[in-house]
């Protein structure tokens, strides 16, 4: 489904084909023109629903710069990723100036669409590094590990058992890299800890990462990280505490979830509008700015559960969180399969 | 050895009846359907449009039961669009049955963007909470397990029986069965094959429906566009393995569940160091595929499954 999204809100459409939406774009552009920079023509092509946690973060960062005025925006989501060549050529085709989205199933298919339209930029997230061979591809991904560190000494104050359960999609690098920096937080606070972890083969079933989840729980899990959606119910059924991740669920679980590892998308993009602007976009790896110190992520505020945190677990991730900004600390990227211990 | 010690504990049973429930509808369903003489290959979508119509109905205020009865109206809607053009107009089920599964599964999407277009995470509802039967709930073991759960599992257990005894007890039953194995005698006696197919993909839609709506409504709380994954195409197998037979399905429908809850439980054990976790994963798929290689050998295909009828032809 394609849909623009508008800042007054009065031109907000939703149509059913691509090429609907684009026919749109000519005449509810237009008020746009009015502001002093011209906002840059963004398309961004998803291949989930813009629910998804990590799509959500993009959509929402999009939104933010057309409310600033930088950007002028659609998007199509759910796209096959069979069909994501074609959409991506639809866009470059209109004009578009930055292509945003995500091509992990279609690495090598998408690279022949980047060469064939040059004076169209794209950021992607992409399990690969950039290539000089394609220079007007960046690729980016959610390197959030600073914050998923952050919250793993939350977690590991927050454990009675030392027992923790971690629920996956799929170990890829993405997700592998997490769950290894939460890890690693754990063990700053409760050296002893285990974790139970595994992956369901599927981004989209909660009620499977809820019986993951369950499983865990029975073995002895009191906490839950909570990498898919599906997680933090089943700890919340159960009574125990889970560690959000990329996105903020507290409002949803208030008695359950600690704290999360957010995912800020708006430095990447600004970056990347900027670039597109000044005219010198290139083939660059656009996620170092999801680093803390760029503020391409952050620990959510602890809200329902402030004041239950132990204070010397806080302490600590201020001074980590300090010596993470000023370069004297840095957390490990570790992209291998987590595995349970 | 671990693997009895999981098999001992109640939550493991739990956890399998609890993963069995919307398999069990949905199998009732494809089961009815194909001892018709249709194969409603629609199941995917239909339990699609059924976890969201449900969902949605109770989103928007509806009382759970009565989201169930839109869950399956919602079936029902699209096991009419099949019944036509499969039973009436007698075109290819295969093709008919993967043409409703898309336009369901579409459908489902286009209206859940339509009325929630901008949200950030998928809203939840109040789901159907476990309800422990007195007495029953005390047994050790059997207790937890199968009497401390939802009533749509309930229902879902209850449905084995009133289907069986529908199928084999009843005149109804029988000309369904009929309709099945041999149209030709059913018209024969007066009765229309046209009318009992179509009233059998039909309610058995509902029955799909109602299986996706677990998911929603039950198992989870919100409404996500690939959520079913695939169970649907599972019980199409299950109704296979069970021989056309309700409660053999049923048996192969919990079967598979204990399988998929034991895979998750072996991951944590000294073995899960050992194999890689798509080897467990695959686990129910596996056992079940061999299941069915050795149960399908007596199975008794219904004989006119797949084939169309045409009043008067010889």
């Amino acid at each position: 489904m394609t849909a623009r999204y508008t800042p007054a809100g009065i031109s907000r459409r939703h149509l059913m084909a691509t090429g609907a939406g684009l026919a749109a774009t000519g005449i509810i552009g237009l008020p746009q023109q009015a502001l002093a920079a011209d906002p840059i023509k963004v398309a961004g092509i998803y291949t989930v629903p813009v629910e998804q946690q990590w799509v959500s973060r993009i959509h929402k960062a999009a939104v933010a710069a057309v409310e600033a005025g930088a950007a002028d925006y659609v998007y199509t989501e759910n796209t096959a990723n069979t069909d994501y060549p074609r959409v991506m050529r639809e866009y470059a085709e209109q004009g578009y100036k930055l292509i945003i989205g995500e091509i992990f199933g279609v690495e090598q298919e998408a690279r022949e669409v980047v060469d064939e339209y040059p004076e169209t930029a794209f950021l992607l997230g992409s399990s690969f590094l950039q290539d000089e061979a394609h220079p007007n591809l960046s690729v980016f991904d959610n390197y959030i590990q600073d914050a998923s560190y952050l919250s793993g000494i939350i977690a590991g104050a927050m454990t009675q058992s030392g027992n923790i359960g971690v629920v996956g999609g799929f170990p890829i690098p993405e997700v592998n890299r997490l769950i290894n920096a939460f890890m690693a937080g754990v063990r700053e606070t409760r050296p002893d800890a285990t974790f139970q972890v595994s992956f369901i083969g599927s981004w989209f079933d909660p009620p499977k990462a809820k019986e993951t989840a369950f499983a865990m729980i029975d073995n002895g899990a009191d906490l839950m990280y909570a990498e898919r959606f599906g997680v933090s119910d089943a700890a919340q059924e159960r009574g125990v505490l889970a560690i959000g991740n990329v996105i903020d669920t507290q409002a949803d679980y208030p008695e359950t979830v600690v704290a999360s590892a957010l995912w800020h998308f708006e430095p990447t993009l600004n970056a990347a509008l900027a670039k597109v602007a000044d005219g010198s976009f290139t083939a660059d790896n656009y996620g170092t700015y999801s680093f803390l110190k760029e503020g391409g992520c952050s620990l959510a505020p602890l809200g329902t559960f402030d004041g239950k945190v132990p204070g010397e677990a806080l302490a600590l991730v201020a001074e980590r969180e300090a010596a993470i900004r000023d370069g004297s600390f840095t957390v490990e990227i570790n992209d291998e399969e987590p595995k349970s211990s | 050895m671990e693997i009895f010690d999981i098999l001992l504990t109640a939550s493991f049973w739990a956890a399998a009846v609890r993963i069995a429930s919307p398999l069990i509808f949905a199998t009732l369903g494809e089961l009815i359907c194909e001892r018709a003489g249709v194969l409603n290959l629609g199941i995917e979508g239909i339990m699609v449009i059924g976890a969201f119509s449900g969902w949605m109905a109770v989103y928007l205020g509806a009382p759970l039961w009565a989201g169930v009865g839109v869950a399956m109206l919602a079936g029902m809607l699209f096991g009419l669009l099949h019944a036509t053009l499969t039973v009436p107009f007698g075109l290819s089920q295969h093709v008919v049955g993967l043409g409703v599964t898309l336009l369901a599964s579409a459908v489902a999407y286009f209206a859940y963007r339509l009325s929630l277009p901008e949200v950030t995470s998928p809203p939840k509802i109040v789901p159907f909470q476990p309800v422990e039967i007195p007495g029953l709930s005390q047994i050790p073991l059997i207790g937890p397990a199968f009497f401390n759960q939802t009533p749509l599992t309930y229902l879902a257990f209850v449905l084995i029986a009133v289907v069986s005894i529908v199928l084999y007890r009843t005149p109804l039953g029988l000309a369904l069965r009929a309709a099945g194995e041999n149209p030709a005698s059913v018209e024969a006696q007066g009765l229309s094959v046209t009318a009992i197919r179509m009233g059998a993909v039909i309610v058995g839609s509902g029955l799909m429906a109602v299986g996706g709506a677990f998911l929603t409504m039950s198992a989870f709380s919100s409404f996500f566009f690939e959520m079913v994954n695939g169970r649907g195409w599972i019980c199409i197998a299950l109704v296979v393995f069970g021989a056309w037979r309700p409660g053999k399905a049923a048996l192969g429908a919990l079967l598979f569940a204990a399988f998929d809850a034991l895979q998750v439980r072996l991951q944590q054990t000294p073995l899960g160091a050992l194999v890689p976790y798509q080897v467990f994963l695959m686990v129910p798929y596996i056992l079940s595929i061999l299941a069915l290689v050795l149960m399908s050998r007596r199975a008794e295909v219904p004989a006119a499954l797949m084939v169309p009828f045409n009043k008067g032809e010889r």
